[in-house]
């Protein structure tokens, strides 16, 4: 639990609005594409779900912050979920989280 | 010449549906006809591919992401699967949303019986497989995909096979159903367990012989003869992609429709950029043709002679072509970022292609590779000609 919470507190420290003035808007664009269009694939246009769990802010309130990031750039083992860090920054992966978090607006 | 039974009132009334076509006669066959799903903006679009021109679009449809349709055996309706669980019904010639029903929270495809009488849906959730009246989308009956200790499974690759079958594959439970729907409010279940970790997708031979599922969670494939239901299911192609590094993949493949050409069938590597080429007497592996990226479609021309592949990001741009008799990529084609879906015009003379970033729909012929026609749609991503009412498994 204490791991946890300290977790969650560095990543506060680490991630806390750096991320929205590095990215450009440009690619903050092209993120959101790719949050609707290719997450969307498999966790639905909405995120409400699909071959992978759905990604509404109610389902990732409680998550750490710092492991959803994790889980971006590294995928989850023995499922669906690959790793983007290939394709992603860290900056970017925490920039999507917090979209997600706050909810997909549609443009 | 005019159907001089048609009163020139109905006849304004069907010019008006027709809008876009506003010249055409009101009588037309729907042969050439095709669905193309605009997936962000819950619309289809119905195309003809004779002059290939857009004829109208039906909206009201829901989430479209992942939608794909089938057709009634007179190719006048389609049946639309949308990703919310919605079951839509169109009439392409009257171009109206005729019925939907939301039958599910999760949903991932379907199919029409043999007989053309039913439809059935796929659901994540709640996991199984609903099958529905194909005039009324009355629900007339229900199969939960449960298994082990009251858990439900999602369920893909859901086809229809003769003697009026479904067959479906069970993701997190490793199980293929089959479904015998001559009662329809009873279904008939034989089920095959431990065909495999993580089934994503299947297809089913062009004769409705063979039921073929990818495994996401293991190099190889699952293979039921419908013929033969007592021989099991039998596990093909082990480890193909042994000795290599599995490389993630950012879409997952789709098993649509039957790449075969000869007696060789043309099927995506999962985390591998290669083609596998299967013999369908022996059902070994019997080449690998390495591809610009993660292969998402690997449709083949109606012919047999091309094979056509489409990628997962981020190599989505690309479209090759395989050439059936020297299992060499013959052309690669880069028609835009988001390319989706391909399809066949029932003959195979021109292929229509999705490019979602672009917004546009390309149509390309497939001798000499020529771009031919370019439409706009918003978003496109499954393209579905009416052809596919005749064909099992589709």
């Amino acid at each position: 639990m204490s791991r946890w919470i300290l977790a969650s507190l560095l990543s506060l420290l680490c991630f806390t609005g750096a991320t929205a003035q590095s990215l450009s808007a440009t690619r903050r664009a092209q993120l959101h594409d790719l949050l609707v269009q290719d997450c969307g694939s498999c966790h639905g246009l909405t995120m409400r779900g699909g071959l992978g769990p759905a990604l509404l802010p109610a389902t990732l309130r409680d998550r750490s912050r710092e492991l959803l990031i994790d889980t971006i750039l590294n995928g989850r083992p023995d499922t669906a979920m690959p790793p983007w860090a290939p394709l992603l920054s860290r900056d970017e992966a925490a920039w999507m989280i917090d979209e997600l978090r706050h909810g997909l607006t549609p443009r | 010449m005019k159907p001089l039974h048609y009163s020139p009132t109905l006849l304004l009334a069907f010019s008006l549906v027709y809008f876009g076509n506003a010249a055409a006669d009101p009588l037309r066959g729907s042969g050439d006809l095709a669905l193309v799903v605009e997936r962000a903006t819950g619309t289809v679009q119905i195309v003809e591919t004779s002059a290939n021109s857009s004829l109208c679009r039906v909206g009201g449809l829901g989430d479209l992401s992942h939608a794909s349709a089938v057709f009634s055996r007179d190719q006048r309706y389609a049946f639309v699967f949308g990703r919310d669980g919605g079951l839509s019904k169109v009439d392409m010639l009257t171009c109206r949303l005729v019925a939907r029903t939301l039958q599910a929270g999760n949903s991932i495809g379907g199919a029409i019986s043999q007989d053309g009488r039913l439809v059935a849906v796929s659901n994540y959730v709640p996991g199984g497989v609903k099958v529905f009246d194909a005039a009324t989308l009355r629900q007339v009956a229900d199969i939960p995909a449960t298994w082990g200790h009251q858990k439900t499974s999602k369920v893909i690759g859901l086809v229809d096979a003769p003697g009026q079958r479904f067959v479906f594959s069970l993701w997190n439970a490793g199980e293929i159903w089959v479904a015998d729907m001559h009662n329809p409010a009873r279904p008939t279940i034989t089920k095959f367990s431990d065909v495999g970790r993580n089934p994503y997708d299947a297809l089913i031979t062009p004769d409705g012989r063979y039921y073929l599922a990818g495994l996401f969670g293991e190099d190889g494939m699952a293979l039921l003869d419908l013929w033969n239901l007592d021989a099991g299911v039998k596990r093909i192609l082990p480890g193909y992609g042994k000795g290599a590094k599995k490389l993630p993949v950012y879409k997952m493949p789709h098993l649509e429709g039957w790449a075969i050409a000869g007696r060789q069938a043309f099927v995506p590597a999962v985390g591998h950029h290669e083609v596998l080429v299967i013999d369908t007497d022996t059902w070994e592996l019997a080449g690998r043709i390495p591809v610009h990226g993660q292969p998402v479609f690997v449709m083949a021309r109606p012919d047999g002679r091309q094979v056509w592949v489409n990628f997962a990001v981020p190599d989505n741009d690309t479209v090759q072509v395989i050439d059936t008799q020297s299992l060499r990529i013959v052309q690669s084609l880069t028609p835009g970022k988001g390319v989706l879906h391909m399809e066949f015009e029932p003959r195979g003379e021109e292929v229509w292609i999705s490019v979602r970033d672009r917004d546009q729909l390309q149509v390309y012929d497939t001798a000499t590779f020529a771009k031919r026609s370019t439409l706009p749609a918003r978003k496109p991503s499954g393209i579905f000609t009416t052809a596919r009412a005749q064909r099992i498994g589709l």
